[in-house]
């Protein structure tokens, strides 16, 4: 959610349950304008929490020109002092997947992990436990990396892509009508697309270049790892992840606010199929 | 004004000069047809019609135009063509025609207008003479709102002289039509500075007169070409991008914004939109439209019930009113982050008024949100006021049903395997179903009760983990099968939810003194009342120390009860039923070994610090709702195990809320639970082994016994039945 709009974008978003405290609202309000100077971000999301077992993970986000360029994350636990956290790597992620369990909230704890590694000795070879330290900061940086690219959605048509490329915030967007907002085929990822390029030009035939460059939610798989409802009568239309509980995204109709927000464990529900 | 004036007279002038130059462009369609004609007697009839009107102001007109546009002369590259037509323009000059610009249409100013010879007045004419054609071409009304800003603003004779050259381009077609060499010869002096583009349109007419370089042609083909590239109608719009940019460019002129060209995107956009007419969409759902009213209207019944009591009566039952203060817990869990928006608290809150007025509740609670795939599930807790809620008596009777059924036929053996021990479920107001709880889906929505939980759908609750769907009637697909719909797993979850996560301050709760019987469960006491002594506990306590807080809704229990129910006793009752069968089944029993020993559970009031842990992670979290303001806070707990479910405490006062999926946490994945144990078949022994078939031998020496039998038998004569009998048992011992 835009750093912006935080209190209409929570009052939003409350449905799942999960607020800020006035305190720390206005914390964030504060602190989120100094990070958009001190950083010289073009925009400030905030990007949601991360529930631990002792404190919490405030996540924020700062965007460049690009909106589909590299975002930048920082977290902060007071919600303050924001702490810039170093790009996901494909290495990280395959390393801290191995951990499981909730988040401690103390980014400097260290998981071990033990592996069994063969080693060769001369002609013989013999399996090894190695403990593995992972920290949690780099696990924190891989779970939000895997969330940006699995859920984080916008609406079709917030976004464009100008004619130079880069993929700015669409100034004339107004809102998805009601008929729209309720098929998934409406919301995209917002991320880097993947399918896309998978696409037969017979299925991109309609598709227009400068709006339809994202994936689609649609072709999520599993089917169904969406739930999208109308709230308040139709005024606003609020789709959650099943695949990461705890991601809420919101939309009114008609209207330009958008946004996500996500808060939860940071854990990943790979029982989905079981759950339907 | 003037140019709305001035035009008429123009117009019909025009118009019957367009009948004269016309009528050969008419008749033969081509304007080729119409080059011959041209030293025809109809050509000549306009030429003659021509010199009178030139007649009359034939000596001033070329000059001021030429003064205008003093680039004219100096176009050499169309002298050659010019030229030979040059003495055409100033001996008879072309009638003013439809198509032409501005400068021709001088011709007949003078008659109306004598003394205009100004630049100004020129351009006007530019643009009146633009009026006869909006017919062909949309976008002459736009040019003509805009070129009268630009003369006005009394620009220079050479912004002037550009004029000419953005509506001859606009015109062309018209040119195309009613062609006229004469004419189209005067352009060349008029408005030398006009771009090539329109001079080899120009040209190109000229050439079927008068001798004209070839060249020239293909740029006009290639701008022809061009533009009716332009004038190509979208199939999908209906649009042509030539008219819409005129319109952009009209707009633009009209409201003059700041940074053109950074928004032009964005008023292309507008001009599409304002031009578009909405298609007809069959596929448009619009009674969705209607829904949203539809709650409105019910939600409305919600803020209009107040008014209806306004009894004095009512003032005592105020004060014993059953409803909870929503409102106050929702303020104190925003201090701790949790919560819903305050107007759906606030409908949930009417929502509850309105389901203690109809209900004969005792207490009401806000239990707390489920979400659901397409719907949430609100949740109000209540209990009844003795002796008033109705039983539902209905599922006692199927279960009772369901056993009833029994052959009475004895022929062949029945199946001796009996299900498993139905566990009774609870009384109403004890254990589980110490509550009865009411769900809506959306406030103003009616309430729906609940059924009561029984143990069996407990235990397998337990074993699955399904989303809800927001419709109670959804059935439950899963494996081992639920007994029950939807509504019997959100009843389910509710209570296990209740029991694991509804905690209190120390010392909030206390056993009574009256019911102070042991009950016959020595798990301990199952019913706990407010103690009217306590004192509160320091916030910080609560935060720092678990052991301050007690669960006060009764664990349950592996069995699914909170009470333990011995099912020993009722096999001995069902002996008297079946007695054959009977050893058997108790030898089975007692080999379970639950049901052996009686179930124990953590008793009532026990400390949070107790509760288990999984796998390192402790089960609550404590915390202080702002650090900044430590003196101020509330205590506020979160529980691990059921991710969702929130206490807070002011050190006097606590809630609990629940809102979330419904499901319990754990840091694996979710396993199915393993299929029940293959039953072993039966072990074969002599019941079932057969003996081989009797052998000759067997069944001669069988004979020669029988016929010794028989031998006897005839000495002996007396009872023959007896004999007979002794016969088969001889059979037998051969067997």
């Amino acid at each position: 959610m835009d750093s912006e709009s935080l209190l209409l974008s929570l009052e939003l978003a409350s449905g799942s349950g999960q607020g800020l405290s006035p305190d720390r609202r206005a914390s964030l309000l504060t602190s989120l304008l100094l990070v958009k100077r001190d950083y010289r971000y073009e925009r400030v999301l905030f990007w949601g929490r991360i529930l631990g077992l002792v404190a919490d993970y405030y996540i924020a986000q700062g965007l460049g020109e690009d909106q589909l360029g590299e975002r930048k994350s920082l977290y902060s636990l007071n919600c303050m002092e924001w702490s810039l956290l170093p790009p996901a790597t494909e290495e990280m992620v395959k390393q801290t997947s191995v951990v499981k369990g909730r988040f401690m909230g103390d980014p400097s704890h260290e998981y071990e992990h033990i592996e069994m590694q063969r080693m060769t000795e001369g002609d013989r070879t013999y399996e090894d436990e190695v403990v593995i330290q992972i920290k949690e900061e780099s696990r924190l940086v891989s779970v939000i990396d895997q969330i940006d690219k699995a859920v984080a959605i916008i609406p079709r048509g917030a976004l464009f892509k100008t004619p130079f490329g880069p993929v700015h915030v669409n100034r004339t967007f107004e809102g998805l009508t009601l008929a729209d907002s309720k098929k998934l085929s409406s919301y995209f990822h917002f991320a880097e697309p993947v399918e896309l390029k998978n696409k037969s030009l017979l299925e991109k035939a309609d598709l227009d270049p400068s709006l339809d460059f994202l994936d689609s939610l649609e072709h999520d798989i599993p089917k169904g790892s969406w739930s999208i409802q109308m709230e308040r009568g139709n005024a606003l239309v609020v789709l959650r992840s099943l695949l990461w509980p705890g991601l809420t995204f919101y939309h009114a109709p008609r209207t330009k606010n958008h946004g996500y927000i996500y808060v939860g464990t940071g854990e990943k529900n790979i029982d989905l199929p079981f759950m339907l | 004004m003037e140019v709305s004036a001035s035009p008429k007279p123009e117009e019909s002038h025009e118009e019957e000069e367009q009948e004269k130059q016309g009528e050969g462009a008419r008749e033969g369609e081509q304007p080729r047809k119409v080059a011959p004609p041209s030293s025809s007697p109809q050509d000549s009839e306009s030429k003659e019609a021509d010199p009178l009107e030139e007649q009359k102001g034939p000596a001033p007109e070329p000059q001021p135009s030429d003064g205008t546009l003093p680039q004219s002369p100096g176009s050499g590259g169309r002298d050659l063509g010019a030229s030979p037509a040059e003495p055409d323009t100033t001996v008879s000059p072309p009638p003013s025609e439809p198509g032409s610009e501005g400068p021709p249409q001088l011709r007949p100013d003078p008659q109306d207008l004598v003394p205009s010879a100004t630049p100004e007045h020129d351009i006007h004419e530019t643009s009146e003479a633009g009026e006869p054609h909006p017919g062909r071409l949309e976008q002459v009304p736009h040019e003509r709102e805009s070129t009268p800003y630009l003369p006005r603003t009394e620009e220079s004779p050479s912004y002037l002289s550009q004029q000419p050259q953005y509506l001859p381009q606009a015109l062309n077609q018209n040119f195309n039509r009613s062609e006229h060499k004469p004419e189209s010869d005067i352009f060349h002096r008029d408005e030398s500075s006009s771009n090539s583009d329109l001079n080899q349109s120009e040209l190109g007419l000229n050439q079927k007169g008068t001798l004209e370089p070839p060249a020239p042609n293909k740029l006009e083909i290639a701008a022809q070409n061009a533009k009716a590239y332009l004038l190509k109608k979208s199939s999908k719009s209906g649009l042509n991008l030539y008219d819409h940019l005129c319109k952009i460019l009209t707009r633009i002129l009209d409201e003059r914004p700041e940074n053109v060209v950074d928004i032009i995107e964005n008023i292309s956009q507008d001009v599409k939109k304002a031009h578009f007419n909405k298609k007809l969409d069959t596929l448009q759902d619009e009674y969705e439209v209607p829904l949203a009213y539809e709650i409105a209207e019910k939600q409305k019944a919600l803020f209009l019930q107040g008014n209806l009591e306004g009894d004095q009566e009512q003032e005592d039952e105020i004060a014993e009113s059953p409803l909870p203060n929503v409102m106050e817990s929702a303020f104190y869990f925003e201090q701790a982050g949790v919560g819903l928006s305050t107007d759906e608290t606030y409908r949930i809150f009417l929502a509850l008024k309105q389901l203690t007025d109809i209900q004969p509740v005792h207490t009401c609670r806000f239990w707390g949100k489920i979400l659901g795939l397409e719907m949430n599930y609100i949740v109000a807790e209540v209990e009844f006021r003795e002796g008033e809620d109705e039983e539902e008596i209905e599922e006692e009777d199927i279960i009772e049903e369901s056993e009833a059924d029994e052959d009475e036929e004895d022929e062949l053996p029945k199946s001796s395997y009996k299900g498993p021990q139905v566990i009774p479920k609870e009384e109403n107001r004890t254990g589980a179903n110490k509550y009865t709880y009411f769900v809506c889906n959306e406030p103003g929505r009616p309430w729906v009760r609940l059924p009561s939980v029984t143990p069996a759908q407990i235990v397998i609750a337990r074993k699955i983990k399904k989303f809800f769907t927001g419709r109670l009637d959804a059935p439950i697909m899963s494996y081992p099968p639920f007994p029950g719909n939807e509504s019997n797993y959100l009843r389910a979850q509710i209570a296990r939810i209740s029991a694991g996560t509804h905690i209190s301050p120390l010392g909030f709760y206390h056993f009574g003194e009256e019911g102070e019987e042991e009950e016959e469960v020595e798990g301990g006491r199952d019913n706990c009342e407010k103690n009217p002594d306590f004192e509160g506990i320091q916030v910080t306590e609560l935060v720092e120390s678990l052991s301050n807080w007690v669960h006060h809704v009764q664990h349950i229990l592996p069995q699914g009860r909170c009470n333990w129910f011995n099912p020993i006793p009722t096999n001995e009752v069902g002996e008297e039923e079946e007695e054959e069968v009977e050893d058997e089944e108790v030898e089975e029993k007692k080999e379970e070994p639950d049901n052996i020993e009686q179930e124990l559970g953590p008793p009532l009031l026990t400390p949070i610090s107790e509760d288990l842990e999984i796998q390192n992670t402790p089960p609550w979290t404590a915390q202080l709702s702002s650090n900044l303001i430590p003196q101020y806070a509330i205590a506020f707990l979160r529980s691990n195990l059921w991710l969702g479910a929130y206490v807070f405490s002011d050190g006097k006062k606590f809630e609990n809320l629940y809102i979330g999926w419904g499901h319990k946490y754990s840091p694996d994945n979710y396993t199915p639970p393993l299929p029940r144990l293959v039953q072993p078949e039966y072990p074969s022994g002599i019941e079932i082994m057969e003996m081989g078939d009797p052998t000759v031998q067997e069944e001669q020496s069988f004979r020669v016994a029988q016929e010794k039998a028989l031998f006897e038998s005839e000495k002996v004569e007396e009872t023959e039945e007896e004999d007979e009998e002794d016969e088969e048992d001889e059979e037998d011992e051969d067997d």
